[in-house]
């Protein structure tokens, strides 16, 4: 469902992912697991279609993202790193605005919002301004959005990111579950969340996979500690120019 | 289709906050001072807007950028610009969606300054074309001054700095035509530039249309400034993220 070949996207000098190759089959979870700055969300940007590589391949269910966008972007679910919304509508407003923007409308846009609200726990909140709303409800309308369309391929960054204990459950049982019939790609620096939801993980460091495997396999390479291993391939230190924020 | 969503939101968020009342009410005021005070409304003795017309390009350089300063900057700064650009969706419907969003905005604004004409028909005999013909050319210079905004806000993540520079592109545009300035370049013997100050000003074009003159030449000046801050913002949105 997303099969990803040599990707490469740099900034100027900066090479921020390097060479990197993935799929994700449907029914699979991937975790996307790194340090701050290894290249997570720039990866995710490339294969959600909104930046574009440096070079490199990227298909979605089959479907060139740089030859037919629309159609590849179609496949898809993203939340996106910060979770950005539009803080003066309400929650209800703003996933009938992002449903007529996938092309749905009439009953069944009435339908897919109101399922999206059941889903992410938004009851409370549907008629309330967005700009008013605790992170973690933010984070979770955000979320309600990606699956508005019910798209075969999840694209979540640091879905769980902000999110109180109870909530983080919520979110981790959620990924499983719609883990059986979609292709998600969902990135993390939280290990715990790995062994909690993914078949399958890697290990991105400096823009380059450093290890690859189920949860199982990743622990016994580490000699039983998925946080061994994660010490030994990652670089510790972190240059101070590294900053999270993409520049303007 | 999906411009018309974009659009559509667009307008709500003029209206739920208080934008477009804001702009309404203040262009109300201001274009009603100015044409009393300073246009000489009463003294004019004639049954037309002109004392209307004169200085309403000073105050849409001001207020046209301020209604519109957020269209980019604030997708920019909020991120929102990744929920677009990972929808199924051209940038293009989403930059004419919001475009044609701040134009109504606009129309809106404009027709509700409806009491001065209803004041001037009743006192004279003013002939309505050229009213007709005016309210036309001040929509023109909304929008391109619209359009300016667009493209500027493209670039920025921060809307004041928006603001301040399309404030200062309209003001060039607005001033470099006036009737002071011109005059001041044929006192200096630059002909020529003062021809070309004249056609790249915005003063003449608005000029011509309030006196009833709109012309072939003047929409084309008007058009073509649109178009190049539309295709502009939209080339900008795609280039800033690679
Ligand atoms: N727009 C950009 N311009 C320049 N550098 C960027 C930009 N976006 C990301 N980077 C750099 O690319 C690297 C990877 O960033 P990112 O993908 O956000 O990391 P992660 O999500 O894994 O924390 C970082 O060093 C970051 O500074
Ligand atoms: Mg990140």
């Amino acid at each position: 469902m997303i099969e990803v070949t040599d990707l490469t996207k740099t900034f100027g000098p900066k090479v921020a992912v390097d060479n990197l190759s993935f799929s994700v089959k449907k029914g699979e979870v991937l975790g996307f697991l790194g340090p701050n700055g290894a290249g997570k969300s720039t990866t995710m940007r490339m294969v959600t279609g909104f930046l574009p590589v440096t070079s490199g391949k990227i298909k979605i269910c089959d479907i060139p993202m740089n030859w037919r966008p629309n159609a590849a972007k179609k496949k898809i679910g993203y939340l996106p790193e910060s979770a950005p919304l539009y803080n003066d509508m309400t929650v209800q407003g703003f996933l009938k605005f992002c449903a007529s923007l996938r092309g749905l409308g009439g009953p069944k846009r009435r339908h897919a919002v109101d399922e999206a609200i059941e889903t992410c726990f938004l009851e409370n909140v549907a008629r309330q301004s967005i700009g008013t709303l605790s992170k973690g409800y933010r984070h979770r309308t955000c979320l309600a959005q990606a699956l508005l369309h019910d798209p075969e391929v999840l694209v979540l960054d640091e879905p769980t990111d902000g999110l109180d204990p109870n909530q983080k459950l919520e979110v981790r049982k959620l990924i499983k579950n719609l883990g059986k019939d979609k292709a998600i790609l969902f990135s993390t620096h939280i290990l715990e969340e790995v062994t909690a939801s993914c078949s399958r993980a890697v290990i991105v460091d400096q823009g380059k996979i450093v290890a690859d495997g189920t949860p199982a396999e990743l622990e016994a390479q580490g000699g039983g500690s998925l946080y061994d291993l994660f010490h030994k391939v990652t670089t510790f230190e972190t240059p101070a120019d590294k900053s999270e924020e993409p520049a303007a | 289709m999906k411009t018309w969503t974009i659009f559509k939101r667009e307008l709500s968020s003029y209206f739920t906050q208080p934008t477009a009342y804001a702009v309404i009410i203040i262009f109300g005021l201001l274009s009603t001072v100015l044409a009393f005070a300073f246009g000489h409304f009463w003294q004019r003795d004639d049954a037309s807007l002109g004392a209307f017309w004169q200085f309403l390009p000073l105050l849409l350089m001001i207020l046209v950028p301020a209604v519109s300063m957020k269209q980019w900057s604030d997708e920019n700064s909020s991120n929102t610009i990744e929920l677009l650009g990972t929808m199924p969706l051209k940038m293009n419907s989403a930059v004419m969606g919001k475009f044609l969003a701040a134009a109504l905005v606009w129309l809106v604004t404009l027709s509700l300054t409806f009491p001065m004409v209803w004041a001037v028909n009743h006192l004279g005999e003013p002939d309505n074309w050229i009213i007709a013909s005016g309210y036309i050319g001040t929509f023109l210079v909304c929008l391109t001054f619209i359009a300016i905004t667009t493209f500027v806000s493209a670039f920025t993540r921060d809307e004041v700095v928006a603001l301040i520079v399309s404030v200062a592109v309209c003001c060039l545009l607005s001033l470099v035509g006036f009737p002071e300035f011109i005059n001041l370049a044929r006192q200096a013997d630059a002909t020529e530039a003062a021809d070309i100050m004249t056609k790249i000003g915005i003063y003449d074009h608005f000029f011509q249309a309030t006196t009833g003159k709109i012309n072939v030449t003047s929409l084309l000046y008007f058009c073509g400034l649109i178009t190049v801050c539309l295709v502009g913002t939209n080339l900008v949105l795609k280039s800033k993220r690679s």
